[in-house]
């Protein structure tokens, strides 16, 4: 989204409002997660649009705050709007996302959300020791986007954002 | 007390506040869970369908809204309308009663749910479209968690398997209502609605099937409670909505 078809204005806002990072796993920012959906420049206002991960998902007006609070901290004249379509899925998530995420303990969704990516995660590795061998404790987790998972090689615990 | 809204009463807001009704009755009856589940992560998980459910209300509330042209919002929506006006399946305002009840009026609701919001992805509502887009994978994930939760209790202890057999023959009477969409014939016609009653043969088979399984029996008998699409409630409902609307209309537009 933050392409050649951005004005220089515009590619600046983007730049700015893309460091806002999600409030609940911190290591990500909102263009990591595909959460930022696109900078338009409007009579001299810059409208940026937003997508929430879930329906529920309480971080949305945290971070549409926080992105209103960059834009205004770097003198922009801007807005925030909420964009439901097309819906959001996992696969939006960067590959730098998904590598933060290992790195900050949580194992990355799998590729291809959909209905029958949701019914076969089968396969999850834990992110401290790499093994394949565990398994799912609940499917609700610490948030909205994580599941509960353990490691039965090291026995740790872990999260896992769920494939959406 | 702030006074309550008046709805301008289309076919097409109805049909949207009715669905928007019911994701916000059961939310707040999954909400009522909360810090009390049998254990941590089924109090988060409870807690999590909840939030799940109140996010597809706002976005449903907000598209009535547009639809109604009004300028009425999700707030008030949600806080400044009467038991009356609410359009809510009797179902979802009845008390939770024990865990096993509330597993399985879950069941039967992400049942539905599941089929519904699979179809709506079609409706020629854009709105309700892309609000379907994500809500019909928050719904695949509710009907797996309740209906693993139902094979569980019917198939565990005699005590599981009585409660959760109690529970089946309670409610079981409040499914029919789902089916029975008031007045959207022509909302079907247009594309916008889907036909509830064509989703009546997959959720039997849902149902017949997880029940099955945790050997649990499913009563027979066609007779259905209905009246909450027409906003004809239980008592059940005043009290949910006086603990829900008691702060906004004694302190209206509070904020913190």
């Amino acid at each position: 989204m933050s392409g050649s078809a951005l004005s220089a204005r515009e590619r600046v806002a983007w730049g700015v409002v893309a460091e806002v990072v999600d409030p609940e796993i911190p290591v990500l920012t909102i263009a990591d997660l595909g959460v930022l959906r696109s900078v338009v420049e409007m009579d001299g206002v810059m409208e940026v649009a937003i997508t929430p991960t879930y329906s529920g998902c309480p971080a949305m007006s945290m971070i549409a705050l926080e992105v209103q609070m960059a834009l205004d901290a770097a003198g922009i004249s801007g807005r925030v709007v909420t964009v439901l379509e097309p819906a959001w899925t996992t696969d939006w998530m960067s590959a730098a996302g998904r590598a933060k995420l290992l790195a900050y303990g949580v194992a990355p969704p799998g590729r291809a959300a959909g209905r029958r990516a949701l019914f076969s995660v089968e396969a999850v590795g834990c992110p401290r020791c790499g093994s394949m061998r565990t398994e799912c404790i609940a499917e609700f987790g610490s948030t909205s986007c994580k599941a509960l998972w353990r490691c039965l090689a090291c026995r740790e615990p872990f999260d896992q954002f769920k494939c959406h | 007390m702030t006074t309550s809204i008046a709805v301008r009463e289309t076919a097409e807001v109805l049909f949207v506040l009715a669905r928007a009704d019911d994701a916000l009755i059961a939310g707040h009856r999954l909400s009522e869970w909360c810090g009390r589940g049998p254990t941590p992560e089924e109090d988060i998980a409870l807690s999590n369908m909840g939030l799940d459910l109140l996010g597809q209300a706002r976005s449903l509330y907000a598209r009535a809204g547009a639809l109604e042209g009004a300028g009425h919002d999700e707030d008030q929506f949600a806080y400044l309308r009467d038991p009356p006006q609410y359009r809510n399946l009797l179902l979802l305002e009845l008390p939770n009663g024990d865990f096993a009840r509330t597993i399985v009026r879950q069941f039967f609701y992400a049942a539905f749910m599941d089929l519904w919001w699979q179809a709506m992805v079609g409706s020629g509502d854009a709105g309700l479209a892309a609000i379907a887009a994500k809500a019909e994978k928050e719904s695949a994930y509710h009907l797996r968690h309740s209906a693993e939760w139902v094979i569980r209790l019917g198939d565990g202890t005699a005590e599981s398997h009585r409660r959760a057999q109690e529970a089946v023959d309670l409610l079981m009477p409040y499914v029919g209502e789902m089916f029975a969409g008031e007045d959207e014939a022509s909302l079907v016609a247009c594309g916008m609605a889907v036909d509830a009653a064509g989703l009546r043969a997959g959720w039997d088979a849902m149902v017949d099937r997880v029940l099955a399984e945790a050997t649990l029996v499913r009563p027979g008998g066609g007779w259905s409670q209905t009246g909450g699409r027409r906003g004809r409630h239980t008592e059940h409902l005043g009290f949910l909505l006086a603990e829900m609307q008691h702060l906004p209309r004694t302190h209206p537009g509070a904020v913190w």
